[in-house]
């Protein structure tokens, strides 16, 4: 049995004045860990925003196999099996650590026992068991992260689409994260969306990168190919002849 | 010592109620962020389902039951008529027709009962003293007690160890991000207001238990009371405003033994004064939820 592909086909995205996405497209297969790189402000939040549901599509579609979820609410869109996190840490601040992690299970239908069961596997995995029971308000921002991902991972999503997973963290975080993510694909079989500005982290974790910059794709391949990329390199660094 | 008990018993008892009042509003408020100003009329429709019911003569519990799925009802019919359809598009839009909602209720009230006073049945029980340690108190106070006990001890366990109670503090903490996990948005919502009723249904019959009577009027004290409780304990904190509702009883209380006769009529003028200085030293509230609003 295979699953299904995740795929935005041509995705226009309009705030006010601004097209913030000009007709991108991005596949996303299980098993694969995609990277999403480009400069502040050329849409790579927004394209994880479009793909939950947060954001409305002023043109092309979303697709998960051959069911179209784009114009699906972000709850039904998460049933569906996508999962994310946020730029901004939105842990529940008041409800303990292991809480947290229990609402997602709780959420997808699992049993009070069966969530808890889940939540505490879960933080096992990510090396927070000492944690479990503090609340999410008192963690570390590199704790918070991870209960973040383990949330994210109690809905058992088929897509896993995080934003900025290492914004904050310190090397040895960062270096944990790249193990735990870079193990994920192969544990459970998901896709793993990454959007950070650590190039190091991502040319070291991703299959395949693409690069955005102001609402386009001007760059995708390995990390090989896109490093060496002329518009990449222009984006990333200014060129004088660009604006000549 | 007999003065302290007799102290201990009319705070445990005001305060209860004043809590159970506090925790009503704050249910949904911590959800939604938007105070139900029709809470209060929540507290009418509970005596005047208890002065309708008194016709039948069922037995008095089958009664104030009636009363209280009423006042369940009530609340989930707020949401549906006040809150729901403009809910996502504007805070002043829910706060008109909260207030609106409010008006309707009590000049339904006004024109279709009456606006004098009406008796409720009460069973003997409401009017009985009883003498603990050589203190005399009123049966009500230690039913109010009882029933604040209990009903606190079920609503720390649902919202601990259930489903739905995790579901809705999680709501509660960040509604956005709850719904991005898959949790229910309307489900919450509407039991946060079924909830919401179920504790002014209970809180009301104790409350109308005290005077005997009810009046198109009588929500407006435990709204303010409730408001109040929970600006003092913190408006995003479900224990902030049992602790608000508990303080400002004991506020109340030591007032009442402590003021000059001819000042306590006065008494709500210190009250609220106590209440600023508080304010001023903790302008959040006693406890302050989470730290930040929602941020998008």
């Amino acid at each position: 049995m295979s699953k299904p592909i995740l795929r935005a086909t041509d995705v226009v995205v309009e705030f006010t004045g601004l097209r913030a996405l000009d007709g991108v497209s991005l596949a996303l297969a299980p098993g694969e860990i995609v990277g999403l790189i480009g400069p502040n402000g050329s849409g790579k939040t927004t394209l994880i925003n479009a793909i939950t549901g947060q954001v409305r599509l002023a043109g092309g579609s979303i697709t998960l196999g051959d069911r179209t979820i784009s114009g699906l609410k972000p709850r039904d869109i998460a049933l569906l099996g996508l999962a994310r996190s946020f730029q901004i840490v939105r842990l529940f601040n008041e409800m303990t650590v292991v809480e947290n992690v229990q609402a997602a299970a709780l959420a997808h239908g699992a049993g009070t026992r069966a969530a808890r069961a889940t939540a505490l596997r879960l933080l096992h995995e990510l090396g927070l068991d000492a944690r479990a029971d503090e609340l999410g308000a008192s963690l570390s921002y590199g704790d918070k992260r991870r209960v973040e991902i383990a949330r994210a991972l109690a809905a058992d999503p088929a897509f896993l689409l995080l934003d900025e997973p290492a914004a904050g963290m310190n090397d040895a975080e960062t270096e944990a994260l790249l193990h735990t993510l870079a193990a994920l694909p192969a544990q459970r079989g998901l896709g793993l969306l990454i959007i950070d500005h650590d190039m190091g982290l991502m040319m070291r974790l991703c299959h395949r990168l693409q690069v955005l910059a102001f609402g386009k794709t001007i760059a995708a391949g390995s990390a090989d190919e896109v490093r060496r990329h002329p518009a990449v390199i222009e984006a990333y660094l200014g060129s004088e002849a660009a604006h000549a | 010592m007999t003065f302290a008990l007799q102290f201990l018993i009319d705070v445990l008892s005001l305060g209860g109620a004043y809590a159970l009042m506090a925790l009503g509003l704050v249910i949904v408020y911590g959800i939604l962020r938007l105070v139900n100003f029709a809470y209060g009329e929540l507290i009418m429709v509970t005596g005047y389902a208890l002065f309708l019911a008194g016709g039948t003569g069922l037995p008095w519990l089958v009664m104030a039951a009636m009363a209280i799925l009423v006042a369940v009802a009530t609340g989930i019919l707020t949401e549906y008529v006040a809150f729901r359809p403009v809910r996502a598009k504007s805070v002043t839009a829910v706060l008109i027709t909260s207030f609106a909602f409010s008006t309707l209720l009590q000049n339904a009230a006004l024109l279709f009962i009456s606006p004098r006073p009406r008796n409720v049945p009460l069973p003997p029980i409401f009017s009985q003293t009883v003498e603990i340690a050589g203190v005399v108190t009123p049966m009500r106070n230690l039913l109010t007690i009882a029933a604040a006990a209990i009903l606190l001890a079920v609503f720390a366990f649902l919202m601990r160890r259930t489903v739905l109670g995790v579901a809705m503090r999680a709501a509660a903490s960040n509604f956005t991000m709850a719904r991005m996990l898959g949790v229910p948005a309307n489900l919450v919502i509407t039991s946060a207001f079924a909830i919401s009723g179920l504790l002014a249904g209970v809180v009301g019959i104790l409350w109308i238990g005290r005077i005997g009577t009810v009046v198109p009027g009588i929500g407006m004290e435990p709204l303010l009371v409730a408001f109040i409780a929970t600006v003092i304990g913190g408006m995003r904190s479900l224990s902030g405003a049992v602790l608000g509702g508990f303080l400002l009883a004991f506020i109340d209380t030591t007032l009442n033994y402590t003021l000059a006769q001819d000042l306590l009529k006065f008494r709500d003028a210190f009250t609220f004064g106590l209440v600023i200085l508080i304010l001023l030293w903790r302008p959040q509230g006693l406890l302050k939820g989470p730290a930040t609003g929602q941020r998008t």
